[in-house]
């Protein structure tokens, strides 16, 4: 990951020509895997006795060219782009936050659990704000203890996150199944609604909420800040070479607790937008469990806020169309997940392959590569 | 090769020699090995004999690793054949080469710091799914008693010394009883003592009929311990002493003839690096006389790491322009220190003072802001980060501060502009500003860390092992950097394992000894003795 982690965005001037080579060399690596996971999937498909040519197109249609269809698709990118922003924060320190379910059920049940009396207190538009703040609060404050742990014994936070999700969404659940719970409602135990007319607005014209806008902001701006200011210099520094932190005077466990609480914040905003967005209530034991399915887009994005957004775009895309496809090829839900796991494994080998070479070529001079090529012409 | 070792087994240090101290064990014939763009090795025939210390002297870049890599299995050569043992034997692998009784004892360390020293020796050892712990113990005793050394089984490798850890790898490369040894470098990370001892353990291996190859860049290391000399340049053998040659002439006419052969015509330029003078005598004490002390240190003590000594009760005082030794066995605290001086290890008692306040407190940034610049020893591993930029390691120890950030936003151009600037004026050869450390050589990893550490004004330097793996003519320029900076006024605490580089740079030298202080020594005739006597004083 260290490697992954300071990448050529943080070499000063890289020249122009190398930079249109390396996206070039990008693409290949994003669009190859993807042909060769739909490849893989049309032969599944025939043997299963289904059309692929006919799936394939359903996926598109479900998920892109019918209107709701791509309008759903947008709306579902809004938290998986916030998940993976905050990921690139924390990745990028080399400090695995894999508790992203917990912050986000918590912060997504805590919003819905106050947010219909907020709403009739306050102005529509002040209640919302505070709810987006008090998203990224909750958020943040579950990312506190395993923070300290590590920042203050090396605990480590793989263990620690994974046991706080764990945690987090079970008290999630008691809050529903307790104060929040709306005994008006259903059976089920879940929280009052938001009125729809009360949630995120959305962009004019369309039926996606507001909230995509303040992911794809996110992404920028974590981009941003992760490649050219000092902050992100030093958790990229932490990230590469812990050692090498500690020896250029960088406080590492200030640095640990500020990104960790960083990751969890947005981790919350993108519960936030998914309850205000498009719930406006949680049922328990609701978990879309998005966060695992985020952390490799993230990684096959060499931890690049940007380049992960066509990542998770076509994540959504085969996330909604793939729903109406199953349904007309009368195949279970599950077949989507074995499309989206082949996509991961063939990028997987892809970068393997890539890496390899590239790195063949980084311990050659550029004059020593100019002279191997003008040999290798006649 | 019929016999096929059991993991555990073999209760002889070594296979009893087939035949007579003398024959070759190793005939290399015409290797030729080529990279894209070097010729490493070009039709190189040299024979390894039983009983003998065959030293393969070179500069960095000769081809001396290469040449053992192929003996090793690492790497396959173009062209040539390699007899063992009277056979014409193709040695595809590592694991071959063990087969046939030669081991490798690398450079860097190829042990896994997490693991004890036991469990590391197991590792290679293959066998069955059940582990002989009580055999490798019996093993470990036994090969240790041959080597003379002490080795505790059960102590985690990370936490060993380099001298240390370096004897455990001479211990796997023998596991199973190999009879041809090769060692790369092996004197890069050790002490005087570990070299001396080093070189009785060569002895022992050459009665046991071993053949063993060392490979160095050090002239009088070759002269010393070698019964052979062989000297490549460019990828070619040029010139070849046997023990005729070695017996027959004084230690000067030999470094002399090992000079002209190894750098030719070249050989005025570099005769005056330190190594090729026979004996270094101090000069007389010439700096800060006089002055208030511009770092003190006053009953400084800190913890060491698990398993490593801290420092004691340490008082020291460095004079404004004073270039001052810390002379040790490695591991006797010198990093604790450095590391307390830097800011970087905080103290478990006294003070650390410059230009007469406490600065104990302070952390990194603050005593680099004024002027306390710590150049570490552990060059990639936490002297900079390889994966970046070397514009932007120039000035890591900057984060944040302008001219190179603006309320936190990074100045790229700005920061190219110094690290042009810097790049030009410490002379790194570098393919530009935006390589990746990681893609130079050590030689320039450590310009870039001399160039961060000595721009930006600095008064007090700490070098640890400033000329550790460097090839003889960075050493050179880096000691002349030293020396420069001192003229300006820069006082300079050199920590080294090198005595003689100690007794060539500093004024004063002080001798560090399980983490205390020995004593201190002024520079000046028969310092080198006075030095050695204290270093030996405390070990016994």
């Amino acid at each position: 990951m260290s490697d992954v982690a300071a990448t050529a965005e943080h070499t000063v001037a890289a020249g122009r020509a190398g930079r249109f080579a390396a996206l070039g060399d990008a693409g290949i690596r994003s669009v190859g895997p993807i042909v060769l996971a739909l490849v893989a999937g049309a032969a599944i498909l025939l043997a299963l006795g289904r059309n692929p040519i006919e799936f394939y197109g359903d996926i598109v249609e479900g998920g892109i060219t019918r209107t709701t269809g791509l309008q759903d698709s947008v709306t579902r990118m809004a938290p998986l782009l916030l998940i993976a922003a905050a990921l690139v924060v924390v990745f990028r320190a080399n400090i695995w936050n894999l508790g992203i379910d917990g912050q986000f059920l918590l912060a997504a049940a805590m919003v819905a659990g106050v947010g219909r009396d907020l709403d009739r207190a306050l102005p529509n538009g002040l209640a919302l704000g505070l709810l987006w703040l008090l998203a990224a609060a909750v958020g943040a404050v579950w990312t506190i203890v395993p923070a300290f742990l590590k920042a203050r014994y090396q605990v480590n936070e793989i263990i620690t996150t994974l046991m706080m999700t764990f945690i987090g969404i079970n008290v999630a659940n008691l809050f529903i199944k307790g104060p929040f719970r709306d005994f008006e409602s259903t059976n089920v135990p879940q929280t009052s609604v938001l009125p729809v007319e009360q949630r995120l607005p959305d962009i004019p014209g369309t039926s996606i909420h507001v909230g995509i806008v303040v992911a794809l902001v996110a992404c920028v701006l974590v981009h941003f800040v992760m490649t050219r200011t000092a902050f992100g210099l030093r958790l990229n520094v932490l990230g590469a070479n812990p050692r090498a932190a500690t020896h250029f005077g960088l406080s590492v466990p200030r640095l640990v607790m500020v990104s960790f609480a960083v990751s969890g914040a947005v981790i919350g905003l993108a519960g936030a937008a998914e309850i205000l967005g498009v719930w406006g209530y949680v049922r328990a034991d609701w978990n879309p469990a998005f966060g695992l399915i985020v952390v490799p887009l993230v990684f096959l994005a060499r931890l690049n806020a940007i380049a992960v957004i066509p990542f998770v775009a076509l994540l959504a895309v085969l996330s909604i169309g793939g729903d109406l496809a199953a349904r007309r090829a009368d195949l279970p839900n599950d077949f989507l997940l074995v499309l989206v796991g082949l996509i991961l494994l063939f990028m997987a080998v892809t970068e393997y392959l890539g890496r390899r070479r590239a790195l063949g070529a980084s311990y050659l001079t550029e004059g020593l590569v100019a002279a191997l090529r003008r040999r290798k012409r006649p | 090769m019929t016999e096929s070792d059991g993991s555990t087994q073999p209760m002889t240090t070594t296979r009893a020699p087939t035949r007579e101290a003398g024959d070759a064990a190793v005939l290399l014939l015409g290797i030729t090995k080529a990279f894209p763009g070097v010729v490493a090795n070009d039709d190189i025939t040299l024979a390894l004999l039983r009983g003998e210390v065959h030293c393969l002297l070179g500069e960095n870049g000769a081809g001396k690793s290469t040449l053992m890599n192929v003996l090793s299995g690492m790497l396959r050569p173009d062209a040539g054949r390699i007899v063992v043992d009277g056979r014409e034997v193709e040695i595809d692998s590592p694991r071959r080469a063990l087969e046939l009784g030669i081991g490798m004892v690398y450079q860097h360390s190829t042990l896994i710091p997490t693991l004890t020293v036991l469990e590391n020796l197991m590792l290679g050892a293959g066998g069955g799914l059940r582990l002989d712990v009580r055999g490798a113990r019996a093993r470990l005793a036994e090969l240790a008693g041959t080597l003379g050394v002490e080795i505790d089984p059960d102590a985690v490798t990370g936490t060993l010394a380099l001298g240390q850890q370096q004897q455990v790898e001479i211990v796997k490369a023998l596991w199973r009883g190999s009879s041809v040894l090769i060692l790369d470098e092996p004197t890069s990370m050790l002490t005087p003592q570990g070299v001396a001892e080093l070189a009785k353990v060569l002895g022992g291996l050459k009665q046991h009929g071993l053949a063993v190859a060392f490979i160095t860049h050090k002239l009088h290391e070759a002269a010393e311990m070698g019964d052979r000399v062989s000297i490549l340049k460019q990828g070619r053998l040029v010139g070849e002493l046997g023990p005729d040659d070695l017996r027959g002439r004084s230690h000067e006419q030999l470094q002399a003839e090992i000079v002209r052969l190894m750098f030719g015509e070249e050989a005025k330029e570099v005769a005056d690096v330190a190594e090729l003078e026979e004996r270094v005598e101090g000069h007389e004490p010439r700096r800060g006389r006089g002055e208030a002390p511009l770092l003190e240190l006053i009953h400084v003590s800190a913890a060491g790491d698990r398993g490593q000594v801290g420092i004691h009760d340490i008082s020291l005082s460095l004079l404004p322009g004073e270039i001052m030794g810390i002379a040790g066995v490695d591991g006797n605290g010198q990093r604790e220190l450095a590391e307390a001086i830097g800011g970087q290890r905080p103290l478990t008692a006294g003070e650390v003072r410059f230009e007469g306040r406490t600065i104990s407190t302070l952390g990194v940034s603050r005593r680099e802001r004024l002027g306390l610049r710590y150049v570490t020893d552990d060059r990639l591993g936490e002297g900079t980060v390889g994966s970046m930029s070397v514009a932007l390691n120039l000035v890591l120890k900057r984060i944040g501060e302008p001219p190179f950030w603006r309320r936190g936003v990074t100045q790229r151009r700005s920061i190219e502009a110094t690290a042009r600037e810097l790049v030009e004026r410490f002379d790194v050869r570098t393919p530009g500003v935006d390589a990746r450390v990681a893609t130079l050589s050590g030689g320039n990893i450590q310009k870039v860390m001399l160039a961060r550490e000595l721009a930006f004004e600095p008064r007090a330097v700490i070098y640890s092992k400033p000329t550790y793996g460097l090839d003889v003519r960075t050493i050179k320029a880096v000691r002349a950097r030293i020396r420069e900076q001192a003229e300006q006024g820069v006082s300079a605490i050199v920590i080294s394992t090198d005595l003689e580089e100690l007794v060539d740079l500093c004024d004063r030298i002080a001798v560090l000894s399980r983490g205390r202080l020995a004593g201190v020594v002024e520079s000046g005739p028969g310092v080198a003795q006075r030095v050695g006597e204290l270093m030996v004083g405390q070990a016994a």
